[in-house]
């Protein structure tokens, strides 16, 4: 008896949480629709006019610079986040990794303000100093981005490396192979789908990143055509003016939102796709 | 044991239901919410700081916003009063509207710029993009970075009204939400340029003289200084005494004391 009822409870707190998910899906397409409908979809996402107090409501410029950002975080951060998985799943001594594992892991805890305060203080003007410009970056937002996802990825690899079969990796080194090239040519294929996976998860936290974006990026709505100019991503745009908004504006950046809720819905059916073929 | 949970939880929930209940009674007659514009804001929890003080049974919540934000938490009734750092636009003058001060908005650079004084053109120029080095303004060959506000900023409207006129500021124009950001952007990098209420302004950064008047007081209170704006409060109706009492205070001459000690120009 008393077993059926926490059963029930629990199943309801878990419906109520997707229901909730529904419910914000369905709020944030009810109040960004009519915006769209009213400039036309192509209006919408392809002109980088954006002024919404005067009626110009494109995010083509934000968009662009939500995929920079996030790509060239790809571009720094994956190669470090591979590295660390690597060396954690394999060279590091296990004692060590009992260690090392949760600190990389606790990068994720620091709040993203702070990586953004660090960015204006440190990084922002060194990027001023020897690369010019404001400072205020494309560069700046995707250094601090690639550090964001820095433990998401590394977390994700590593399991991923460590679920490879042992037999793999002996089988390799019976081979001949070195250490090396154990990992190279056998791990590393047989991890694949899940570092893919963790890519992606990585992509999704980039994309989404709003505080620490905001303080380092700039926030100007031009479309960016160097790393060195200052950019404003979707999120920064919808964080930024929410407080301001009303009327259409306030509609239009709920529409900005359905953009950002489709990419990240994409990245991760992408991810969960990838994790089932595994 | 069961049971015992069971009482401390309904024990637990009456003395929570009591306490909601009796902190309700109180809020109904001694609480108060302002709501709205970022540039009042500071301003407003100043005097309210000392409202308290001298009413110590009152509770005055200020909260930020922006000037459209709070004169739509002022006309939805989330707050008493709504805070407005812009004229009211057309459809929202059925609301009660009350000058508290005024404010000059200041533009800023950095303190080893050797530029003191701009025209309203040159501003223009440099907002829309076309004066792009400050060598054109007498200074190096530098690129200018100016620092414009976020989309519906009262700062902002209040600067595209008295400065740009017609024209737009350019969309390279990097935008921050705050005066607090900009002026710390300012004091970070020689090349930039922005603007901030008048009461902002501290030793990180230099106020430059428009059309060759500095903003000080007198200026912006006779009117010289062309860059000035009004702050505002509105209210939905026939004030509650206790709205009315903290206007009063404001209008008082100790309150608008206050907000000059604090930066802005009172309206007496």
């Amino acid at each position: 008896m008393k077993e059926k009822i926490v059963e029930k409870i629990l199943t309801l707190l878990a419906f109520s949480a997707i229901g909730l998910l529904l419910l914000i899906t369905i709020f944030i397409f009810k109040e960004g629709f009519p915006v769209i409908i009213k400039t036309g979809l192509t209006d919408f996402l392809f002109s980088a006019k954006w002024a919404p107090t005067k009626n110009h409501f494109g995010i083509l410029a934000m968009i662009i610079s939500s995929l920079a950002v996030t790509f060239a975080a790809i571009l720094m951060g994956v190669p470090l986040a591979l590295a660390c998985a690597i060396t954690l799943a394999e060279f590091c001594p296990p004692r060590l990794l009992v260690i090392l594992k949760p600190t990389i892991e606790l990068l994720a805890g620091i709040p993203s303000v702070v990586y953004g305060f660090l960015g204006v203080i440190l990084l922002v003007p060194l990027i001023r100093d020897y690369l010019g410009g404001p400072g205020l970056s494309l560069l700046a937002a995707s250094m601090i981005l690639a550090i964001m996802i820095l433990p998401t990825i590394t977390s994700i690899s590593i399991d991923a490396l460590q679920a490879v079969p042992l037999l793999y990796k002996e089988g390799a080194l019976a081979m001949g192979a070195t250490h090396w090239q154990a990992i190279r040519l056998v791990l590393l294929p047989a991890a694949r789908s899940g570092v893919v996976t963790a890519i992606i998860l990585g992509m999704a936290r980039a994309i989404g990143e709003t505080m620490a974006v905001i303080m380092v990026a700039g926030n100007a709505l031009k479309i960016p055509v160097s790393l060195i100019d200052p950019v404003r991503t979707l999120t920064s745009t919808i964080a930024l003016e929410m407080g301001y908004s009303a009327g259409d504006h306030r509609t239009a950046l709920f529409a900005a939102g359905i953009v950002l809720f489709i990419f990240i819905m994409a990245l991760n059916i992408l991810a969960n796709l990838l994790m089932r073929k595994k | 044991m069961g049971w015992k949970q069971t009482y401390l939880f309904l024990f637990l929930v009456i003395c929570l239901t009591a306490l909601g209940c009796s902190s309700k009674s109180t809020s109904r007659s001694h609480s108060l919410t302002i709501a709205g514009s970022t540039s009042v804001q500071p301003f407003a929890e100043k005097i309210a700081e000392i409202f308290m003080e001298i009413n110590p049974k009152v509770v005055l919540n200020v909260q930020g916003g922006g000037s459209t934000a709070g004169i739509k938490a002022c006309r939805e009734k989330a707050a008493q009063i709504g805070t407005s750092s812009r004229e009211l636009r057309p459809e929202e003058c059925d609301l009660t509207k009350q000058i508290i001060a005024k404010d000059g908005i200041a533009v800023i650079v950095h303190p080893d710029n050797p530029i003191k004084n701009l025209t309203i053109d040159q501003l223009r120029g440099i907002f829309s993009g076309k004066i792009r080095y400050w060598s054109e303004l007498g200074w190096i060959r530098k690129p200018i970075f100016f620092v414009n506000r976020e989309e519906g900023s009262g700062t902002r409207e209040a600067f595209e009204h008295l400065v740009m006129k017609k024209q737009e500021v350019s969309d390279e124009a990097l935008v921050q939400d705050s005066n607090g950001s900009v002026r710390e952007i300012i004091a970070n990098n020689p090349q930039a340029i922005g603007y901030i209420s008048f009461g902002i302004v501290n030793h990180q950064v230099k106020a430059l003289s428009i059309n060759a008047i500095k903003p000080t007081h007198e200026s912006i209170k006779n009117g010289q200084y062309a860059l000035s704006r009004p702050f505002i409060f509105v209210i939905l109706g026939k004030p509650e005494p206790l709205t009315q009492k903290f206007i009063d205070f404001i209008l008082s001459k100790e309150g608008q004391q206050i907000l000059e000690k604090e930066g802005l120009v009172g309206i007496h």
